[in-house]
């Protein structure tokens, strides 16, 4: 059984995944720190990817693939064909930045998905990453998340502009469909609702 | 005060659904502990040392007689008959079962009321001014505001979950007094040159384990960008505080990391594409909810009351409360009126369920069914005739609401600390007792005037002991409990954090250390000055020699 739930014209359904997610390589070698980047580093306190696991990530030959953002900048020319063939999407991490996929991929709605992938569900960072890729970078294609994607978040990624959710799997996937609704009139404007209570009704 | 519509009660009713789901799957084993965590928490739902405690949500520290009344039968039903004003003007039952809270809710939310983002990393209950709508010295009343805020950040989707708590704060006075300065985002109103409505805005302040007062990032907005200006702030926070180490997650970290100059240039940044967005106030928005604060339907009334004047020059006790309890009132004839909760011997901020009836029927019958809760843990009625004042002070008297300690030493902002809270490092409420009873004569009280003595047990800072006058800090050393003790803290405009004297004491130890910087501010003090003047003035070289006087002779005793 399917762990997705698909958003579409509103109403969820479980659907087959169309997309091959293709993982970094465990590194090999010790992790070295965000060179350059000491400042965010510091603050947010994530690993950086090495070339090693760049060019050691396993693409299948066929097939639509979800392959990672760094992967996807480093080997972009080696994937053209089938992002031309709307074969290929990207995902990235909560720490990575959308400034580099913009500029890797000027037009993101060439890509048929992005992935953001929550290593755990209560890192809030994912929520910002989908409102800025909706209204700042006007992506209209299928937004997902993956990874610790748990019911009771739901509510607020589907209002952040998702409209994907790759379930844990070890959790229903159909009942979480129920905290899509947790809340039918919300305050503030969103992505799904740009216009917050006091614009919708006549209060 | 602001009254429900029906969005607003769907939001709340939907609210008591959504957590009893979460509740019954985390009763069943669907969700772990880990998962079912921060859902409790942005529920106010904490467990603790006994039992789990529950934070209800009071904004900006307005109550309804009728809402006390419930809070008043809750308490009563649910828990041990009383209940805990906290320093964010919220109320907290420390024995309620993990299983009864779905029910809590749904009689909460009878009364328009809710425990939704009492704790948790997410935005916070805003506070504001005990005396907003009331105060001579008020150029606005925020409450509009703070409740138009209030909603914004009512499961605002992109902050759901940051980094790490989020507070912030509104004031629209001269005089501050909701210590905007100590928040992640602290909103001053003010009129600006064209007499329009503007906010100064102060980011990255807080208490805690790392106390910094906040900065101004921008000296002017305009109070329709209110909202897409803290989202800008939220979002770069939220983005790029830090997740890794939970005491260096605050906004304020951040801020001191990348310097103010750049965390500005990133907020501008985000908010020049946020400008203008619906999320912008619009004037019928807040009209709308400002129609909620009208002023009361006053009477016409003198400046003095023969009556009042009479009961005070004939009753010593009486008048001895009214001088520290009677706040000025921006009508003639009315004033603003603190029922302490802070009966000495008594835990600072408790309210027995029978007190909280007699304080509901207060309300109803001398100040329009409403009244406030101030970040120092007391109760206001904020509109009381002069005229009632001797019969109001004759019944809150009767109920132990009467101390007339408002301001002054024993007055202490305390947090529940190692007898409750299962973060305490030490017990609070008990050093504080101690200090009441120790400051028990009510002469000797109003002769030292005005303190502000508040107790934390343990660096998150609760009881905010880094703006008290004298600041106590419960600490942890090879498993015992000692005592920290800072001066010179302050809150209002002249907000500062309080210096450490010097070593810790033990809990027995603290009323003669406190007795004794007392001493040095009695033989010090020139004329009236204050406490915190003196300390201002002196620096705290006096008062560390005459507190460390024993123990340094009895060292030296100890090499000779």
């Amino acid at each position: 059984m399917s762990h997705l739930i698909t958003l579409q014209a509103d109403v969820a359904k479980i659907t087959e995944d169309a997309w091959q997610f293709v993982a970094l390589p465990p590194s090999q070698q010790e992790v070295r720190k965000q060179a350059g980047k000491v400042v965010l580093f510091k603050l947010t306190g994530e690993q950086t990817v090495t070339p090693e696991q760049i060019a050691g990530t396993l693409i299948p030959a066929n097939g639509k693939v979800l392959v990672p953002l760094t992967v996807f900048i480093a080997r972009k020319t080696q994937l053209q064909a089938r992002l031309d063939q709307k074969e290929v999407g990207v995902w990235l991490d909560t720490h990575e930045s959308l400034t580099d996929l913009n500029q890797a991929q000027a037009d993101l709605n060439a890509l048929p998905i992005i992935a953001v992938h929550v290593e755990r569900f209560a890192d809030g960072r994912i929520f910002s990453l989908g409102s800025l890729l909706r209204s700042r970078y006007g992506f209209k294609n299928e937004l997902r998340a993956v990874g610790d994607v748990l019911r009771d978040q739901l509510f607020f990624l589907k209002r952040s502009g998702f409209n994907s959710f790759a379930m844990r799997t070890d959790r229903s996937a159909a009942e979480a469909i129920a905290s899509l609704n947790d809340f039918s009139r919300p305050y503030q404007g969103a992505v799904d609702e740009a216009r917050p209570a006091f614009r919708r009704y006549n209060r | 005060m602001y009254k429900y519509d029906e969005i607003d009660q769907t939001l709340v009713d939907e609210r008591v659904a959504q957590y009893r789901d979460q509740t019954k799957r985390y009763l069943a084993g669907e969700l772990s502990d880990e998962e079912f965590r921060p859902l409790r928490l942005q529920n106010g739902l904490y467990i603790q040392r006994h039992a789990p405690m529950l934070r209800i949500a009071v904004p900006y520290g307005m109550l309804s007689s009728k809402q006390l009344h419930k809070l008043a039968d809750i308490a009563s039903q649910y828990d041990k008959a009383y209940g805990h004003f906290s320093t964010r003007q919220n109320m907290q039952l420390n024995w309620p079962l993990l299983e009864d809270v779905p029910d809590i809710l749904a009689e909460l939310a009878k009364v328009e009321m809710h425990a939704i983002q009492t704790s948790g990393n997410c935005i916070r209950n805003i506070t504001t001014d005990q005396f907003a709508g009331v105060a001579p010295d008020e150029v606005v009343d925020p409450r509009a505001m703070a409740e138009v805020m209030r909603q914004w950040s009512t499961f605002h989707p992109e902050f759901a979950l940051l980094p790490r708590k989020f507070k912030i704060a509104v004031s629209g006075t001269k005089q501050d007094r909701a210590i905007v300065q100590a928040h992640d985002i602290g909103m001053e109103f003010y009129l600006d040159a064209q007499q329009q409505l503007a906010i100064k805005v102060w980011v990255g302040g807080g208490l805690g384990r790392t106390p910094i007062l906040g900065t101004v990032i921008r000296e002017h907005l305009e109070w329709q960008h209110a909202l897409t200006y803290c989202e800008a702030i939220v979002r770069v926070y939220n983005l790029h505080g830090r997740r890794d180490n939970a005491y260096k997650a605050r906004i304020k970290i951040l801020v001191k990391a990348l310097g103010l100059d750049e965390f500005k240039r990133q907020v501008e940044e985000e908010w020049a594409h946020l400008k203008d967005a619906p999320n912008t106030i619009t004037e019928r928005e807040l009209a709308r909810v400002a129609q909620h604060f009208e002023p009361m339907p006053y009477e016409a009334l003198a400046q003095h009351d023969a009556s009042y004047d009479a009961a005070i020059a004939s009753n010593p006790a009486f008048a001895a409360w009214a001088k520290r309890s009677l706040h000025a009132h921006k009508m003639p004839g009315y004033r603003a009126v603190t029922l302490s909760l802070k009966t000495h011997g008594q835990a600072p901020g408790d309210a027995t369920s029978e007190q909280m009836h007699t304080v509901a029927d207060l309300a109803a019958q001398y100040s329009f069914g409403e009244l406030r809760v101030s970040h120092e843990q007391n109760l206001i009625l904020a509109d009381v005739k002069l005229s009632d004042a001797f019969a109001l002070w004759e019944k809150a008297r009767a109920q132990g609401l009467a101390s007339p300690n408002i301001g002054l030493l024993t007055d202490i902002i305390c947090c529940p600390g190692g007898d409750f809270c299962s973060l305490a490092n030490a017990k609070s409420i008990p050093i504080a007792q101690a200090i009441q009873m120790q400051f028990d004569n009510l002469d000797y009280l109003h002769d030292i005037g005005e303190l502000e003595l508040n107790i934390s047990g343990c660096m998150n800072a609760c009881g905010h002991h880094h703006i008290g006058h004298i600041g106590i800090l419960g600490i942890d050393k090879d498993g015992s409990e000692w005592y920290q003790v800072t001066l010179g803290g302050s809150q209002g405009n002249q907000a500062s954090i309080g210096t450490v004297i010097g070593p810790s004491f033990s809990a027995e130890e603290m009323p003669q250390v406190v007795e004794k910087l007392i001493s040095v501010y009695l033989t010090e003090r020139n004329g009236e000055e204050r406490f915190i003047d003196t300390v201002r003035r002196l620096g705290i070289a006096p008062f560390k020699a005459h507190v460390y006087a024993d123990k340094n002779a009895a060292k030296a005793e100890g090499i000779a």
